[in-house]
C-alpha cells in the first residue's frame, strides 16, 4: 500500500516488517524519528521486540552485538556523533561476523556543531568491515533495509543503510509498503550460523595468536567479495517480489556520454533532472550513482566508466589532505585501466549547504572546459 | 548450597592464569553456585586470557567476550536475545575486572542497572589494571604502589566505593563477597542466581600476587585478613536501602598492609592515617546497616 512517509519512517516501517527481535539505540538528531517510530511499534504491540534504551551509542552497538550473538535479528540507528562514537564497536560487529543492520543518517561532525547533511562520518568508517549502501529516496531505504538484512544474514557481515540528513530523513514521499505476508516471504526469519548456547558452550571473540588472526581477517575479506554477486541474487528476488531493483550502481546515459557525474545519495535526484536539461541541449553526458561503498564495485564502474573521456565526482565529504573520499576510490578503481577517464574531484554541500541543479550545471561546466583536472579537489560555491 | 565434596567444576585445569590467582578460584566457586544454564560475558581483563586462546576456552559455560567498556550493554543484548527465545532459565553472568567496572565500563554497568536489567554483574576486583601490567585504578586503594602510581607518586586518592554506588542506583540485590570465605560467597551466587528479574551487583576480592607483591600461597590468607581487618568487609545491599553485615572484623591493619609488596613503602604515619580511614567507613557501614 502506497503511503506518505518521510524518510526516517520508511526505515522504521522496514524494521517492523522484517521482524527485528531486538533494538538498541540513542538518541541524535536526525536519526531521532527512526527509533522514535520503532519504540512506539514496540509499545504498541505491533512490533513484539526488545527495546533497549541505552546511555551511549558505544553501548547500543554494544547490546546488538550481544543480542546477535545470542542469534537474533537486530537493529540500531545513528548519526554523525553517534557513529563516531561507535567507533570501536564497529570493528567488533564486522570481526564478529554478526549480521546487524544499522541505518546510518549522515551528518556533519563538530565543531562547530552541524546537524545537516555530510557523508564524512560514515565515510570515516569505511575500513570497519561494514557494508555501505547510500540511498537516494525514501523507497530506496524501505527496501534497502529490507535486502540489508538478506544480504547481511547470508555473508554474516553488518550492514550500514546510509540516508541524508534531512533531505531524505525528513521529507515525505509517497512509499510502497507492503504487506507482512509478502514480506516473509522475501525476508525468512533469522537462521544464525553460530550463537551461543549452554548445550554448546563456545567462546566468541576471544584471544587470537598471529598463527590465526590474518586468516579471519582473510575471512572477512573474502565475504565482502562475494557481497556483489549475493546481493544481485538477493535484488533479483526482491524485484521478483516487489517489481524493483537498484544495482550497486546506476548507470545514466552513459553508454554514449563523453563526461560521467559520479554521485551518491540524494545528490542523484537533482542529477537527473541536470542530466535531462544537458541532455535536451545536445550534450553527451551522463550519470553514475554510487550505491555501495563497501564493498567497493570496482568492475561496476570500471565498466561504466572505462570508455567516457572525462568524469566528474561530487563529493559531500572531505579526507582533509588528501580530498574527495569517493574521487578517490574511483581513481583507484580505475587506475590500472589501459583506457580511462580523467577523474575531477569536487567537494561541495558540506554541512548541508544546498547542492542545487545550478551546483551541478557548474561542475559540469568546470569538466567539460577544463583539460587536464586539477591536482587537488576543487571546492565549489565557496564564498571565501 | 551445593555438596563441595562432589562437584563437577565448570572451569577446566589448564587455565592459563598465574599461579595464585584469586580471580581464577573466584570464578571456579562462582560458577559452582551458578551451575551450567550460564553465559558469561566478558570484557577486556585478566580472565579475557585466563579463559583461554582461540580455540581453546578454559570455563565450559558459553563466553562472549566484548570491548572493555561494554560488559553491562553487552550482557543486556544477549539478555534481550535470550528473553525473545524464550529462554528465562540461562543467566546472563557479566565478568569484569575493576578497570572495566570502576573505571572505563562504569557507564554502561550505570545504564544496565538503572535499565534493572535481569544480569547478574560481578566485578572480580584485584585493584588495579593486572593485566596490563599493574597500573592504577580508582580501584587501586590510597597508599598502593603501581606502575603508574611509583616511588613517592603512591596513590593518593581513595578506592571508589562501587557497592555505594550500585546501592545507589536501588537494584534489587548488591553484595560484597571473597575468595576466603567460599560459604558466603556461594550463598550469595546462588541468593543473586535465584533472584531474578531485576539487576544483581556481586563485588568479588580478588588477589593478585603478581600485582601486589605476595607470595602466591598467601592469596587466601591476605583475602582473609582484608576481611578481618574490615579494609573489605562482607556485607549485602536489598533495595539499594536494607544493608546486612555479614562479618564483624576486628584486627588492625596494620599486618595486612605489611604483608604486601605494594604497601612496602608506608611510614607508620601512613599506616595510621589508613587505620583512620578504614575505622570511618567502617563507622559510616554500620550506620547503614543499624538503619534495617
Amino acid at each position: 500500500m502506497r503511503q506518505v512517509l518521510e524518510g526516517s519512517h520508511a526505515v522504521s516501517e522496514a524494521v517492523r516488517l522484517a521482524r527485528v527481535q531486538v533494538i538498541s539505540a540513542y538518541p541524535i538528531t536526525p536519526q531521532t524519528h527512526i527509533v522514535e517510530a520503532i519504540s512506539e511499534h514496540c509499545a504498541s504491540g505491533k512490533l513484539p521486540a526488545k527495546f533497549l534504551c541505552v546511555e551511549s551509542e558505544h553501548s547500543a552497538m554494544a547490546a546488538v552485538i550481544g543480542a546477535a550473538s545470542g542469534g537474533v535479528r537486530t537493529f540500531t540507528a545513528t548519526s554523525g556523533q553517534g557513529l563516531a562514537y561507535m567507533h570501536e564497536l564497529l570493528h567488533w560487529a564486522s570481526g564478529a561476523r554478526l549480521p546487524i543492520v544499522m541505518a546510518e543518517v549522515n551528518r556533519a561532525l563538530a565543531p562547530g556543531w552541524n546537524i545537516w547533511v555530510d557523508q564524512t562520518d560514515s565515510l570515516s568508517q569505511r575500513d570497519t568491515g561494514w557494508i555501505q549502501l547510500y540511498c537516494e529516496d525514501s523507497q530506496e531505504v524501505f527496501d534497502t533495509t529490507l535486502m540489508a538484512y538478506g544480504i547481511a544474514e547470508q555473508v554474516n557481515l553488518p550492514v550500514m543503510v546510509i540516508l541524508d540528513a534531512f533531505f531524505l530523513s525528513h521529507t515525505y514521499e509517497p512509499v510502497d509498503i507492503p504487506e507482512q505476508e509478502r514480506v516473509d516471504r522475501f525476508l525468512p526469519p533469522i537462521k544464525p550460523k553460530f550463537m551461543l548456547d549452554t548445550n554448546e558452550p563456545y567462546a566468541l571473540g576471544q584471544m587470537v595468536a598471529p598463527g590465526e588472526y590474518m586468516e579471519m581477517r582473510h575471512d572477512i575479506q573474502q565475504a565482502m567479495d562475494k557481497v556483489p554477486e549475493r546481493l544481485e541474487r538477493i535484488e533479483q528476488a526482491f524485484e521478483g517480489a516487489f517489481g524493483r531493483r537498484y544495482g550497486t550502481v546506476e548507470a545514466v546515459s552513459c553508454d554514449d556520454a563523453d563526461i560521467v557525474l559520479v554521485v551518491s545519495g540524494t545528490v542523484s535526484s537533482t542529477c537527473r533532472q541536470v542530466l535531462a536539461d544537458l541532455r535536451s541541449q545536445g550534450e553527451r553526458v551522463g550519470m553514475l550513482k554510487i550505491k555501495m561503498l563497501r564493498p567497493f564495485p570496482a568492475d561496476a564502474i570500471c565498466h561504466t566508466l572505462g570508455h567516457v573521456e572525462k568524469c566528474a565526482v561530487v563529493d559531500r565529504n572531505c579526507s582533509f589532505g588528501a580530498g574527495g573520499i569517493f574521487a578517490q576510490e574511483v581513481r583507484s578503481a580505475l587506475c590500472n585501466l589501459q583506457d580511462r577517464p580523467l577523474v575531477f574531484s569536487y567537494i561541495a554541500g558540506l554541512g548541508g549547504r544546498d547542492i542545487t541543479g545550478d551546483t551541478l550545471m557548474d561542475i559540469y561546466g568546470k569538466t567539460r572546459d577544463t583539460d587536464r583536472p586539477p591536482k587537488q579537489s576543487e571546492w565549489i560555491g565557496m564564498t571565501s | 548450597m551445593r555438596d563441595n565434596q562432589n562437584i563437577s567444576d565448570l572451569i577446566h585445569p589448564g587455565h592459563v592464569a598465574c599461579p595464585g590467582c584469586g580471580a581464577a578460584i573466584a570464578m571456579k566457586l562462582a560458577l559452582r553456585a551458578m551451575g551450567p544454564k550460564t553465559m558469561v560475558v566478558l570484557p577486556a581483563c585478566c580472565w579475557g586470557v585466563i579463559a583461554g586462546p582461540y580455540p581453546q576456552s578454559s570455563l565450559k559455560v558459553p563466553i562472549l567476550q566484548t570491548a572493555f567498556a561494554t560488559a553491562g550493554a553487552a550482557a543486556s543484548g544477549l539478555r534481550a536475545a535470550l528473553d525473545m527465545k524464550g529462554d528465562g532459565e540461562t543467566v546472563v553472568m557479566a565478568w569484569a575486572g575493576d578497570g572495566g567496572t570502576f573505571d572505563i565500563g562504569l557507564q554502561s554497568l550505570s545504564g544496565a542497572v538503572e535499565r534493572n536489567e535481569d544480569i547478574l554483574y560481578v566485578c572480580y576486583d584485584n585493584e588495579a589494571y593486572m593485566n596490563t601490567g599493574v597500573q592504577r585504578s580508582s580501584s587501586t586503594p590510597y597508599g598502593t604502589r603501581t606502575t603508574t602510581t611509583p616511588g613517592q607518586g603512591w596513590k593518593r586518592s581513595r578506592k571508589k566505593n562501587i557497592v555505594d554506588i550500585m546501592a545507589a542506583h536501588q537494584i534489587p540485590y548488591a553484595a560484597t563477597a571473597s575468595i576466603a570465605f567460599p560459604q558466603d560467597m556461594m550463598q550469595k551466587f546462588e541468593k543473586a542466581r535465584h533472584l531474578k528479574g531485576g539487576a544483581r551487583f556481586l563485588h568479588v576480592y580478588a588477589t593478585c600476587p603478581t600485582g601486589w607483591g605476595l607470595s602466591s600461597e598467601k592469596t587466601v590468607a591476605i583475602a582473609r585478613l582484608a576481611v578481618q581487618c574490615n579494609v573489605f568487609p562482607l556485607y549485602e545491599v536489598e533495595k539499594g536501602g536494607d544493608w546486612m553485615l555479614n562479618h564483624q572484623g576486628n584486627m588492625r591493619v596494620a599486618p595486612y598492609l605489611k604483608a604486601q609488596g605494594r604497601f612496602g613503602h608506608l611510614t607508620e604515619i601512613d599506616i595510621q592515617h589508613i587505620q583512620e580511614m578504614v575505622d570511618a567507613d567502617w563507622i559510616h557501614l554500620m550506620e547503614k546497616v543499624s538503619r534495617r
